[in-house]
């Protein structure tokens, strides 16, 4: 089934287009890796296709009343700020806020997603005294409680430590394993390859490349739109992938 | 819940205490039978004509001030935000000054609380058209500044050409907030406002919570942001003009209160609202009982009371920010 389509979907910074005509489709059981330099469009892709910025063309959850959307999709935003010291049992919480749900309903719901994130140690502790990297992991926590069928993430493991980093991943795969669908911008091409089940590449809001990972990060894609070139080794842990040079 | 039983207890004792307190020195038991008493008589007056409505828009004004200064704070997401910040006091100020200056204030007794009324009414009109259906939080600040600041010019102009100086010390005293000798037109005047205002913003407990996350994740939850701004934006109003338009400026007490039951209430903006109404209720309360007794013969200004009190909170308040961000 299809989780999302986007049809011919630009959005406009000003005048300038930082989206240009992108149609897709996610579907159930993908984990997609949105790829791309700096200013490619990733953030504006998937703010625009859940309606959080004026837009061309069509998407298909942000057609949606905003209370039909939140339980069909969850964003997980570039930004990390927590206005206020709540803790974070009930910052993971908010994330049942558009559903109208018994309370032992949200409890499970909210206890499941801590588990997820091994979260269970800190749920009485403030929010806002934790480190970056683990205020990250609870936010994604709260993503993760709305339970919803598609989660759209923009860099979610950006600045957290390497194990934090893998177990997210992990964590997405089995998403996408359970039948759900995860969109997710990712810088790290290594871990992309690694864990995605699927590979868009954008450049200057266009999608260049869209397909399994090893097809995406090609040599010539490389070259073209990152400016490098880089080293591809199939190992016991699956495909690794490491940027070798600048080739520009 | 155990906060609001606390807060709502404080709130009952206080407002007990602003009945019992007052220049004419009557005893508990004769009070308290004068208020429920249908015979006219002196204590009688006293009790349920000038002592009854006092503590009455005591409540009113306290609850609507602090509620509003939650749920600025929480829609803003900034501990430093308060009501006064949408410019409605300061015009609604200027509407009433406006009044004294004119002369329309004498015509009849509820005159001036109209005349604020209607300049909170314009400022609400003029916000909307700044910072309404589109534009966001920056916007809404900036908006009001301009707003206030353009209220307060005219204030100061009114004073400036103000013909005698006992209009310009009218103007002034008025300027300061009190609840002494108002009456229960007052109260009638205002209640339906504060009523409207303070339901609509009891209503946003959960798109404050959301807005912990910032705009974007409350907007992927579910939460219409634009719905959202008009009812903090309506609700302030409603809330506070009523309030400036029968108690006068009553500063800090907006600011000042969400930020001491934050952490009572584990932060939560939902959980704050119902509180700070509470607590805003206590605090105008108790200053009023404050003013009674330390100066009961010279008529000591409510506002200049929490504001002497409110400022140096709010010192502390940036230097215990400043820290933090060092």
């Amino acid at each position: 089934m299809t989780l999302l389509s986007l049809e011919n979907l630009t959005v406009r910074r000003g005048l300038c287009p930082v989206v240009e005509n992108v149609s897709l489709t996610v579907a159930e059981g993908e984990f997609v890796g949105l790829i791309g330099p700096n200013g490619a469009g990733k953030t504006s892709l998937l703010r625009g296709a859940l309606g959080l910025l004026p837009f061309e063309g069509r998407s298909s959850l942000a057609s949606l009343a905003p209370r039909l959307r939140a339980r069909a999709a969850a964003f997980l935003p570039q930004g990390r700020d927590i206005a206020w010291p709540v803790t974070v049992e009930a910052l993971v919480a908010l994330g049942r806020g558009a559903y109208v749900a018994a309370a032992d309903a949200d409890r499970e719901a909210v206890e499941r997603a801590l588990d997820r994130m091994g979260l269970q140690a800190y749920r009485a502790r403030s929010a806002t005294a934790l480190s970056g990297g683990e205020q990250a992991r609870v936010l994604i926590a709260r993503a993760l409680a709305q339970e919803t069928p598609l989660l759209l993430a923009d860099e979610p493991v950006a600045g957290l430590d390497p194990e934090a980093q893998l177990k997210t991943m992990e964590v997405f795969r089995t998403l996408a394993a359970e039948g759900r669908g995860v969109v997710a911008s990712i810088h790290d091409l290594g871990l992309a390859a690694r864990s995605c089940t699927r590979l868009i590449l954008l450049q200057a809001g266009r999608v260049v490349a869209d397909g399994p990972p090893r097809e995406v990060l090609s040599d010539d894609n490389l070259a073209r739109v990152f400016g490098v070139r880089g080293f591809h080794a199939e190992t016991e842990d699956g495909p690794v992938f490491q940027p070798m040079g600048v080739v520009r | 819940m155990k906060v609001l039983f606390a807060l709502s207890a404080l709130v009952a004792l206080l407002f007990m205490g602003s009945l019992l307190i007052g220049p004419a020195g009557l005893g508990l038991g004769q009070s308290l039978a004068a208020l429920f008493s249908g015979q006219g008589g002196a204590v009688v007056l006293v009790m349920q004509e000038i002592r009854l409505p006092r503590a009455l828009l005591g409540l009113m004004a306290g609850a609507s001030l602090g509620l509003s200064g939650a749920a600025m704070q929480g829609y803003l997401r900034n501990p430093l935000a308060e009501p006064g910040l949408i410019g409605v006091s300061a015009s609604a100020a200027l509407g009433a000054v406006l009044a004294l200056q004119t002369g329309v204030a004498a015509l009849f007794a509820l005159a001036l609380p109209l005349a604020a009324l209607a300049g909170a009414a314009v400022a609400v009109l003029l916000i909307l058209a700044l910072a309404g259906p589109r534009g966001g939080a920056l916007t809404l600040i900036l908006a009001g500044v301009a707003i206030s600041a353009l209220a307060a010019a005219a204030t100061s102009l009114v004073l400036n050409l103000s013909p005698n100086p006992f209009a310009a010390m009218e103007i002034v005293y008025w300027m300061m907030g009190s609840l002494a000798d108002r009456s229960m037109d007052h109260v009638w005047l205002a209640a339906p406002f504060m009523a409207v205002g303070m339901v609509m913003l009891l209503s946003l407990g959960r798109g404050l919570d959301a807005l912990t996350l910032g705009e974007d994740a409350a907007a992927s939850m579910g939460v219409n942001l634009t719905r959202l701004r008009l009812v903090v934006i309506f609700g302030t109003a409603l809330a506070v003009g009523a309030s400036v338009s029968v108690a006068g400026s009553i500063g800090f007490v907006g600011l000042v209160v969400p930020h001491i039951l934050r952490p009572l209430v584990g932060a939560k903006p939902s959980r704050l609202l119902a509180a700070s109404a509470l607590g805003g209720a206590a605090m105008v309360l108790a200053a009023d009982i404050a003013v009674r007794l330390i100066a009961p013969d010279q008529d000591l200004k409510l506002g200049v009371l929490t504001a002497l009190i409110g400022a140096p909170f709010f010192l502390h308040l940036i230097w215990r920010l400043r820290g933090e961000e060092a």
